[in-house]
């Protein structure tokens, strides 16, 4: 009896509370990108989309924190400490290399706060264990796009492919899921390759791919440094099909390939071509409200900024779930926040649908990816 | 690996070692003279190729504001510490502060006249040229008698302050500029491009242009002579400041030349000068940081390490190269008899 009382009081406090303070509640939202550093052409539309995003959510008004952390994984953790401890954010947002995102998941599970981070490898959600049930990302996993390389190689008549990838977690992590894939659809990977970042010249590399005589070839890399070895292949007149990763679907990657990117192949989300899907696509209509926007402030779209909204529309579906059951800046919240985020259903982003499980926290599925190709410098849809 | 492989890797490693002899050259200079170990070497380098992109994309280069602000400090500099002597004063502006701003004067008016390709290099060349003595004046003149590690700190601090303005003028992603030439040149299986030819002549017209430029003229006497004693030099009337900003403004314009070679062969970012600079270290270690012509060998060894390690090795290539400096070091250090720092 008593405690029925109570509990009432206490949901009649509560709404009473949450009238007056509905204008005052504040959601914090922690963010840390790589704005500067090797990741920096990645960071910077991230950071910048951030400025375009929602200043309330669910009635809630919201403060995004951005932090730098410089592509260096010691200042991921830090920022992600400092967020947490100073801050005290609901949630954090970042980071975006894959590095940065696995060293900041004990820092975020340890203090019980939901952390979407904005890198490709699939290592930062799965698998399933107390830390990474707090963990959830937007990019597609390596996996889902990897799956979609290898079955567009199969389709086209590709058995032996060589692999040239960045000497880091995210070249690691691509030969690894394209050893799956490939295995899956009865492709053999006959050489395998490292390039840095920063190198002047891939010859070297190069060289053994083509002495391998491989069907085709996929460079996994960021960015412009990924068109590096792409330019050293055309010109040694390697004639087989080569293929990209989704992370060098931006504008300056083919700036600086110029005609050399003609018939480059890669799977990337939807948003990079929206003015190419088809009006029934639900898609095409969110992306064209992000980019018109973005590409008026800043210049041409990066997928990478992408990353960054859609981790705000799942929060924009999740908050005021979240909302209901506790305030904004307890633990409380940051549980229901959580519990919120893994249960969302057909939340349409610029890269896709998604729809998360307990054992899937990144929610995406074939409808976040597209194979495209490059013709006369602009990105197309790959018709086979 | 067959014969053609390895000149293919031979001619790769030629080049890239070819840039890293320019950079080697530039830092035995620098450091001959001023004993600054001089790290901001490759962000010359890299100035140049992003200024040149940038008159390509007839966007107005970064430079500009680069120079303006390196200008504008050094007036204030000098202003503050010669403020009595006006005469002087207006000496020393004429000697740092005002190519700067002559040169973001000549970058703005050849970008916004888009004047063609051949003016651009040279107006990149004046511009980089031109960071030269307000660098040295601003990080290096005023602790010009300091201890060598003293002098090697700053000098990583002026690179990082360099990559850092690099990145707010010039922007996060990487270029390529034309290359000056689309000649190419076929040995056999080998396919030469013009643009390697023009490194290697480079580099060659460079080791013989600094010999005679340290043997024959009057300023490259000067700055041996303050090399070997600083004192002695200023005794008999060189001065040690004009010596030390005449270094490194050649330094400057070594990398103003070399970025222009490069950036037709590589992709070049605001940060990717260190990483060359690295390189071209290791081979003026191998001079000991002293002999123009090892160190280019040195350099040129760098290179071939660099290309044939990938190739063999790619996931271990950086730490090939650079694992080469410690035999390097362990020889010079057992064969050379250690002088104590005056």
């Amino acid at each position: 009896m008593f405690r029925k009382v109570s509990a009432l009081s206490v949901a009649l406090g509560v709404g009473a509370l949450l009238l007056t303070a509905t204008a005052s509640a504040q959601l914090k939202v922690g963010v840390t990108v790589s704005a500067t550093g090797p990741a920096a052409s990645l960071g910077i539309p991230e950071k910048n989309t951030f400025d375009l995003l929602p200043k309330t959510i669910g009635g809630l008004s919201v403060t995004y924190i951005v932090l730098d952390d410089a592509s260096d994984t010691t200042r991921a953790v830090t920022n992600a400490k400092k967020l947490i401890s100073e801050d005290q954010v609901d949630v954090i947002i970042g980071s975006t290399t894959t590095p940065n995102s696995l060293a900041m998941i004990d820092v975020a599970a340890d203090a019980e706060t939901p952390m979407i981070s904005m890198a490709a490898s699939a290592r930062i959600i799965a698998p399933t264990n107390p830390k990474t049930r707090w963990i959830f990302k937007t990019p597609q996993n390596d996996s889902l796009m990897a799956d979609a390389i290898a079955v567009h190689m199969k389709a086209n008549g590709v058995s032996s492919i060589g692999f040239i990838g960045f000497n880091d977690a995210y070249g690691e992590g691509w030969l690894q899921e394209m050893r799956t894939s490939a295995k899956t659809a009865g492709i053999t990977i006959v050489a395998d390759e490292k390039f840095n970042r920063t190198d002047a010249s891939t010859t070297g590399q190069v060289l053994k791919l083509v002495a391998a005589n491989p069907h085709a070839i996929l460079i996994a890399g960021s960015g412009t440094p990924a068109a590096t070895p792409h330019k050293e292949l055309v010109a040694r007149g390697y004639k087989g099909k080569i293929y990209q990763t989704h992370g060098v679907a931006n504008s300056d990657f083919l700036r600086v390939m110029g005609k050399d990117a003609n018939g480059a192949l890669l799977p990337a989300g939807p948003m990079l071509v929206y003015e190419q899907l088809p009006d029934s696509n639900p898609i095409k209509k969110v992306a064209k409200e992000y980019i018109t926007a973005y590409e008026a402030k800043f210049g041409p779209r990066s997928t990478f900024g992408g990353h960054a909204y859609d981790a705000v529309a799942l929060l924009s579906r999740a908050v005021p779930e979240a909302a209901k059951s506790a305030k904004p800046g307890s633990k409380e919240f940051r549980a229901a926040l959580r519990t919120a985020l893994e249960g969302v259903k057909d939340v349409v982003g610029v890269h896709g649908v998604f729809t998360m499980l307990p054992g899937d926290h990144n929610g995406l599925d074939n409808r976040g990816r597209m194979m495209m190709t490059v013709k006369d410098g602009k990105w197309m849809i790959a018709t086979k | 690996m067959d014969s053609t492989i390895a000149a293919l890797l031979t001619q790769d490693g030629l080049t890239n070692g070819a840039i890293y002899c320019m950079i080697a050259l530039a830092l035995v200079l620098v450091f001959a003279v001023t004993r600054v170990i001089f790290v901001p070497q490759g962000e010359f380098v890299a100035f140049s190729a992003l200024t040149l992109a940038a008159f390509e994309q007839n966007k107005l280069p970064g430079t500009v504001w680069l120079l303006l602000a390196l200008g504008a400090v050094a007036a204030l500099v000098d202003a503050g510490s010669l403020w009595r002597e006006p005469r002087r004063l207006v000496r020393t502006w004429l000697g740092t502060s005002a190519p700067c701003v002559a040169a973001a004067l000549l970058v703005w008016l050849v970008a916004s006249a888009q004047l063609p390709f051949f003016v651009q290099v040279l107006t990149t060349i004046a511009a980089v040229t031109a960071m030269g003595p307000a660098v040295y004046r601003l990080a290096f003149q005023p602790i010009a008698n300091a201890t060598v590690l003293t002098l090697l700190i700053v000098s990583v601090a002026v690179h990082f302050v360099l990559t850092g303005l690099g990145l707010l003028f010039f922007g996060a992603e990487g270029v390529r500029t034309q290359p000056f030439t689309s000649a190419s040149f076929t040995f056999g299986a080998l396919n030469i491009s013009g643009q390697s030819l023009l490194v290697y002549a480079f580099t060659a017209f460079l080791v013989i242009a600094m010999a005679a430029f340290f043997k024959f003229t009057l300023f490259g006497k000067a700055l041996r002579a303050t090399a070997s004693n600083r004192t002695g030099a200023r005794l008999v009337g060189v001065s040690p400041n004009f010596a030390g900003s005449l270094s490194v403004t050649l330094a400057a314009a070594i990398g103003a030349v070399s970025g222009l070679l490069i950036g037709p062969i590589a992709t070049i970012y605001y940060d990717s000068g260190f990483l060359i600079g690295l390189k071209g270290f290791v081979g003026a270690i191998v001079g000991g940081l002293a002999s123009y012509p090892i160190a280019a060998g040195g350099a040129i060894f760098v290179g071939l390490v660099e290309s044939f390690s990938s190739f063999w090795a790619s996931a271990y290539k950086e730490v090939i190269v650079f694992t080469l400096i410690i035999p390097v070091l362990l020889w010079r250090s057992l064969t050379t008899t250690h002088h104590e720092e005056e």
